[in-house]
């Protein structure tokens, strides 16, 4: 009997496959974000509101959804002009680096793409632990939710460079104590940034575009010819 | 329940290693999960349990070593235990934190025939 010392990374063909996806999309300046949150959180509705001013400070932006089952958002997203495409993962909880890489060729094929918004399963255990090779983690927390929640779930937020704090416009009719959030949050990621944002005011959206087409724009003229 | 997947990648690791190392049986392995990994070991145990039956694996035991996080404070040079995820400095209230422990996801060795 031997006993073999590996000392290997559990993810590491996950994280092989996403810094390959991160080199191709920063060869074809196309900056990502993977946005991720419980079911529910107003994801689809974020893409949604913040498609108009994306596009008209960026430039075209890709799409793609991931879902347990149905093309439900795809059709939703459709409808705003944008091009989508679906990543119906079954069974399975999250999107991995591997389900993005097979994406990829469709994402190049969008002419002139300047954005990629990749939509994960509404989760917020399980995306935690893969990369798919994205420039910026987006968790989105809505106030139908507990304030507590970036306690309960740490992974995912320490993960985030951006926290949104969606369905601000319900915090009259629910417990949710938006600094008690916005403090949890910090507590475990001092580096987050934070926007609170309703969908149905339309509140805070022109926050948070702004600050993602500032990161992007730059991003593109600073990695231009990687 | 994702820790069926990652259940589903180490045993395609310790499969590869096996073959390199011509052995044909795994009597244990040990892994190392920190604490801020979104992995519950009690979950992975019994997904690994499940992937390794009717295998050539079947039997191996899984032995975790779970993993507290630790973080080194950059502005007043000090280790410390971090408490309830919060990466501000129990010290100088800094958040110059850096974690040194508490993120793996590792496979630290293997226990073949």
């Amino acid at each position: 009997m031997h006993d073999i010392i590996l000392e290997k990374k559990v993810m590491a063909k996950n994280d092989e496959v996403a810094a390959r996806n991160r080199e191709l999309l920063r060869g074809a300046r196309i900056f990502s974000i993977n946005l991720v949150s419980g079911p529910g959180a107003g994801k689809t509705s974020i893409i949604e509101k913040s498609t108009p001013y994306l596009k008209a400070a960026i430039g075209p932006i890709a799409v793609i959804e991931g879902d347990l089952e149905t093309d439900l958002d795809a059709k939703r997203l459709s409808k705003c002009d944008i091009p989508v495409k679906q990543i119906t993962t079954g069974k399975t909880c999250h999107l991995d680096a591997l389900m993005i890489e097979k994406a990829l060729p469709w994402v190049l094929e969008q002419k002139a793409a300047r954005l990629l918004i990749i939509e994960n399963v509404g989760n917020m255990v399980c995306p935690a632990e893969y990369d798919l090779g994205e420039e910026m983690l987006v968790t989105v927390l809505s106030t139908a939710e507990g304030d507590d929640k970036p306690l309960k779930y740490p992974a995912i937020f320490s993960k985030a460079d951006v926290l949104i704090i969606n369905k601000a416009d319900l915090t009259a009719h629910t417990d949710f104590n938006i600094d008690s959030a916005r403090a949890n949050a910090l507590k475990i990621n001092p580096g987050l940034k934070v926007f609170e944002t309703s969908c149905y005011t339309g509140a805070g959206i022109e926050e948070w575009t702004g600050f993602l087409s500032s990161v992007a724009i730059n991003y593109s003229t600073t990695k231009s010819g990687v | 329940m994702h820790e069926l997947s990652i259940a589903k990648n180490i045993f395609e690791l310790i499969d590869a290693e096996m073959i390199k190392c011509g052995a044909k049986e795994l009597k244990s392995l040990k892994v190392r999960i920190g604490e801020l990994t979104a992995v519950d070991p009690e979950a992975l145990r019994f997904a690994f349990d499940s992937c390794i039956l009717n295998t050539h694996m079947q039997g191996a035991a899984i032995i975790i070593e779970e993993v507290a996080l630790t973080g080194w404070c950059a502005e007043c040079a000090r280790e410390f235990a971090i408490i309830d995820y919060s990466n501000i400095c129990p010290h100088c209230n800094c958040t110059s934190i850096e974690r040194l422990t508490g993120t793996e996801l590792d496979i630290i060795s293997m226990e073949v025939f």
